[in-house]
């Protein structure tokens, strides 16, 4: 047995738990310090695992590494990194939210979200799935005092259990049904000329707990508010790491076990998508909060996501996987600059206290316009190639409905994106934001390099991406 | 390896960024900055034109293909390619916004506020025209683009007039969505031909209906660009809004673009539907040169004024592209390349107005002439050219793209003859009313006449008209080879379509 496959989590598993009794015997005021720095240090030990893991099939066909876990996986190790340099200021500032549990949890969570996009079977999908949202429900209310905290902590835990409810039921019909939940099996059974209908209500099961967790149209109503109410520095983790795990999950459960539903299940993502791109161009533009924005704007860059996967080839997995990098990279800036908003020690996070920002701190004003007019889709920016590779995924396709809907919901997008450049370029100053800390200053630095030479590095992410759209599909 | 030995075409799109980089290092107080802002962003245009002179020399003027091309791999498996490269269509349009650049530098040299931000918008919009003029890739014409929004909103609404955001968004607003539409084409191209290699496409056969829908997505992106009517309203309020170094390159550069993508895409790519739409565009083009000079003859406005005159005359530019004939596109190049410098020029001169007098209206204005005559010597040889007097540039591009007209249509060539007398009219109105008569203002009685940095703006810019006017072939030398395989090319691929349809006894039922 090949137990090495699954080496770089059991050595994330270890290490967490190994900080987190670090942290309980460690002197309380820098505890929460040495966690966060053990925790990069696990995380840059995993990434490591990850390269040089063998790669396979293990644990009985439960568990596989292949080119397309390994390339989602150092995306999520970054995601996590960066989020927890965001949080060691953040945290720090607020009160009672610098706890060593925090890092710990981020790597819980992490852990959680590489099984889940190594899973080869319904259950290991479940049980990552489910140690990935355990953690991340816990530090949405981290801020255990403030109400808006806790109230995102037990919406997102509501709606994250009923989601997951829905996932058990569409698994376990899967299971009736085909009698394995081993995704080559499933695949195996469907092959049957006319698959029963069980099966099919199955699939959609899965696909709609699956979409909730990802806060696809019409499942996303927890984000705003989730995304709203939780300390920003856990929002900046929940946009950018699940994010990607979960559509690399979607990726590979509709591809691999369900991939000869494609024409079933075709139109059904097609509708998300297209459903997820407007409400995510056009609920953005009566927003008046950055964080709620940000958190319309997701969902649609979640449909954007989706078009590579209604294209249902190894083209849309590249393009889709080239979205997901990009895009984690975005989000995180533009929450890292929401971070950095801060006046007389007191987050804000209205649009109009950007105002005039080009005029107070130029660099930080321009980093967040590179992110949004990245977002928006704009060469010479990550985004636009981005969009472009999905736009073309959905050509290639012949679906150009969605393309179309794609180009519409873009123009409407680019609308609110720049009401934001505008307030902070042309509108009247608000007062400036108090100093920088200089690990919120890396990673604002570090993303938006990312996001503006994105360019360069295009030729080789594409080559990586296309490797691991092949070892999905075969 | 190309004719320069070395990546010209690259060096002179990148270098303005270098430029970038300099202008980013400079440290100190806020007027040295300034000062070393504006004296390394003027180096840095003069070096890149320097440079592309090498082009005017070089440049082989008896071959139609592309010539000066570099190539580097970039993603072969979707097909896109760094192409750079340019032809007898491009090249004129390279030197002329290397030429534009130093001047539009120059007469900023008076702003005051965010110098250093102002210079590095810039050089950067520079990288983008050059590189959009140069690009043989569709994708990277495209990333060219769109790239030249986002210093360009930048230079109307943070150095613009009153109501700058408004012009500045809805410039974006109008241009983002015009080029996403093109997006859209340019993913069908890309997905038929599995390139976006621009020589390949020039060679790739498409149907009747494939060209139909990307001629429609093509002109969403050009037609706004042009401007042409009725989408032109962003370009009256961005000239109005935006300080006149954007306004000179709007009208000098961003106006070409649209027109330098017609002739790249539209008519050699597509020329079953460019011949189907080719009464529309007419259509559009002579309603837009009759609106546009009537309304100009109303304005009090000079920056207004001369914004319609300059749609009025993009507009003659449609026309004769669409003809089809030597003449007219020969025509069209030069009304493009005329209006590039000579509407460029008004600009400056209503500029040279404003810093004087701080007002755009010529309410109470008059009698100029008695305290600036050097100033309305060289007003006057850009008002006759915009004009079209023989022996300035206008006049060549109005009679080529008029002779072209008459090839296809009388009624067209005499409703693009109109603009003669019309532009004649409010030019001239405009003219006295700002030059003649008695000094009436108070305010006016102190005018100096031209300092030195803007004789230097506008001297070459009249040297150009009346070299233009005069010695025309000096130009028409680089384009005649290509546009005439292009007027060639479009005949034969027409009775090649129509032959076919002929051979075919249900051609009718398959068209």
């Amino acid at each position: 047995m090949n137990w090495l496959v699954a080496l770089p989590e059991i050595a994330l598993a270890i290490l967490a738990m190994a900080i987190l009794l670090v942290g309980a015997f460690a002197p309380k005021p820098g505890a929460f310090r040495l966690a966060s720095m053990l925790s990069l240090g696990a995380l840059l030990i995993t990434t490591g695992l990850v390269a040089v893991a063998p790669q396979g099939i293990g644990y009985g066909g439960l568990f596989v590494a292949d080119a397309f876990s390994r390339f989602v996986k150092v995306v999520i190790l970054a995601s996590a990194a960066l989020a927890i340099i965001l949080s060691l200021d953040f945290n720090e500032r607020e009160d009672e939210m610098a706890r060593f549990e925090f890092p710990v949890l981020i790597l819980f969570a992490s852990a959680g979200m590489l099984i889940m996009v190594s899973a080869n079977n319904l259950m290991t999908l479940y049980l990552g799935l489910e140690l990935q949202s355990l953690a991340l429900y816990v530090i949405a209310a981290f801020a255990r005092d403030t109400l808006r905290s806790a109230e995102a902590g037990l919406k997102y835990f509501v709606l994250g259990s009923l989601a997951s409810g829905l996932l058990l039921y569409g698994i376990s019909l899967v299971y009736g049904f085909s009698g394995s939940m081993d995704f080559s099996r499933i695949a195996t059974a469907l092959l049957a000329p006319k698959p029963s209908a069980g099966l099919i209500v199955g699939m959609i099961f899965v696909l709609t707990g699956l979409s909730f967790k990802i806060a696809a149209v019409p499942f996303h109503m927890w984000s705003p508010d989730v995304y709203e109410g939780s300390p920003t520095s856990v929002t900046a983790l929940l946009g950018s790491a699940p994010k990607v795990a979960g559509i690399a999950l979607l990726l590979r459960v509709m591809l691999v076990p369900f991939g000869h539903l494609l024409p079933q299940w075709q139109l059904l993502i097609e509708i998300v998508s297209i459903a997820s791109m407007v409400l995510g161009s056009l609920a953005p533009i009566m927003q008046t909060n950055v964080k709620r924005l940000l958190a319309y704007s997701a969902i649609g860059h979640v449909g954007y996501a989706l078009m590579g996967l209604a294209a249902g080839n190894a083209n849309g997995v590249t393009d889709t996987l080239v979205y997901l990098a990009t895009y984690a990279f975005m989000a995180l800036g533009s929450f890292a600059v929401i971070i950095a908003m801060r006046r007389q020690g007191r987050p804000v996070e209205t649009i109009a206290d950007l105002s005039g920002l080009g005029r107070n701190d130029g660099a930080l004003a321009l980093v967040l316009a590179v992110f949004l007019l990245s977002m928006a889709g704009l060469p010479p920016f990550s985004g636009f190639f981005a969009k472009l590779y999905v736009f073309l995924a959905a050509v290639h396709s012949g679906l150009w409905t969605l393309a179309a809907f794609g180009i519409i919901t873009s123009i409407f997008g680019l609308y609110y994106y720049l009401r934001i450049v505008k307030v902070m370029y042309f509108d009247a100053p608000a007062g400036v934001f108090d100093h920088r800390a200089p690990s919120l200053s890396f990673v604002i630095a570090a993303t938006g390099i990312v996001t503006t030479f994105f360019i360069v590095v295009l030729g080789p992410v594409t080559a990586a991406a296309q490797a691991a759209a092949q070892a999905l599909l075969g | 390896m190309n004719q320069a030995g070395f990546p010209l075409l690259s060096l002179l799109t990148f270098l303005p960024l270098v430029g970038c980089l300099v202008i980013l290092t400079v440290r100190g107080d806020e007027a040295t900055v300034a000062s070393n802002a504006r004296w390394a962003a003027l180096w840095t245009s003069l070096i890149v034109f320097v440079l592309s002179l090498v082009l005017w020399f070089e440049f082989d003027r008896g071959q139609a293909g592309f010539q000066f091309t570099e190539r580097l791999s970039w993603l072969p498996t979707y097909g896109i390619d760094y192409r750079m490269g340019i032809d007898g269509i491009s090249v004129l349009f390279v030197l002329i916004t290397t030429a534009l650049t130093p001047i539009a530098i120059l007469s900023s040299w008076t702003a005051k506020v965010r110098v250093r931000e102002y210079m590095l918008a810039f050089l950067f919009m520079e990288t983008t025209m050059i590189g959009l003029f140069c690009s043989l890739d569709f994708v990277m014409f495209f990333i060219f683009f769109e790239a030249v929004l986002i210093p360009m909103f930048l230079i109307i609404g943070v150095w613009g007039g009153e109501k700058r955001l408004y012009a500045a968004i809805k410039f974006f607003l109008y241009m983002f969505t015009g080029s996403m539409v093109m997006l859209l084409g340019i993913l069908a191209l890309w997905f038929h031909a599995g390139t976006t290699s621009i020589p390949v496409l020039l060679q790739t056969p498409l149907s009747r209906d494939m060209q139909f829908w990307l001629f429609l997505a093509f002109l969403a992106a050009f037609a706004v660009k042009i401007p042409i009517w009725p989408v032109h309203t962003w370009l009256i309020d961005a000239h109005r809004e935006a300080p006149i170094a954007g306004s000179v390159l709007l009208a000098g550069v961003l106006a070409n673009m649209g027109g330098y993508g017609f002739l790249r895409f539209s008519v050699p790519m597509l020329p079953n539907a460019a011949e189907y739409f080719a009464p529309l565009m007419f259509a559009l083009g002579v309603i837009a040169i009759i609106y546009t000079s009537v309304v100009a003859l109303v304005q009090r406005d000079m920056l207004k004024l001369v914004a319609y005159s300059s749609v009025g005359h993009m507009a003659i530019a449609v026309v004769g592209i669409f003809t089809f004939t030597v003449q007219g596109i020969e025509g069209s190049l030069f009304r493009m390349l005329s209006h590039g410098f000579i509407t460029a020029a008004l600009f400056l001169c209503v500029g040279v107005l404003m810093d004087r007098t701080r007002s755009q209206s010529m309410d109470g204005f008059g009698g100029v002439v008695h305290r600036m005559p050097f100033f309305a010597l060289l007003f006057m040889i850009f008002a006759m050219g915009t004009v079209g007097l023989p022996g300035t540039a206008g006049f060549i591009g109005e009679i080529l793209v008029i002779v072209g007209a008459l090839k296809v249509n009388f009624w067209v060539a005499f409703l693009t003859a109109i603009t003669l007398i019309i532009s004649a009219v409010y030019t001239l109105v405009w003219y006295r009313r700002i030059i003649f008569g008695a000094l009436v203002r108070p305010d006016l009685k102190a005018l100096v006449d031209l300092n030195g940095r803007e004789m230097a703006m506008l001297i070459p810019l009249v040297a150009l008209t009346l070299w233009m006017g005069l010695y025309p072939s000096s130009f028409s030398v680089f384009f005649d080879a290509t546009v005439g395989a292009m007027a060639q090319q479009h005949v034969a691929a027409i009775a090649g379509t129509t032959h076919l349809a002929a051979a075919l006894p249900m051609a009718g039922v398959i068209r």
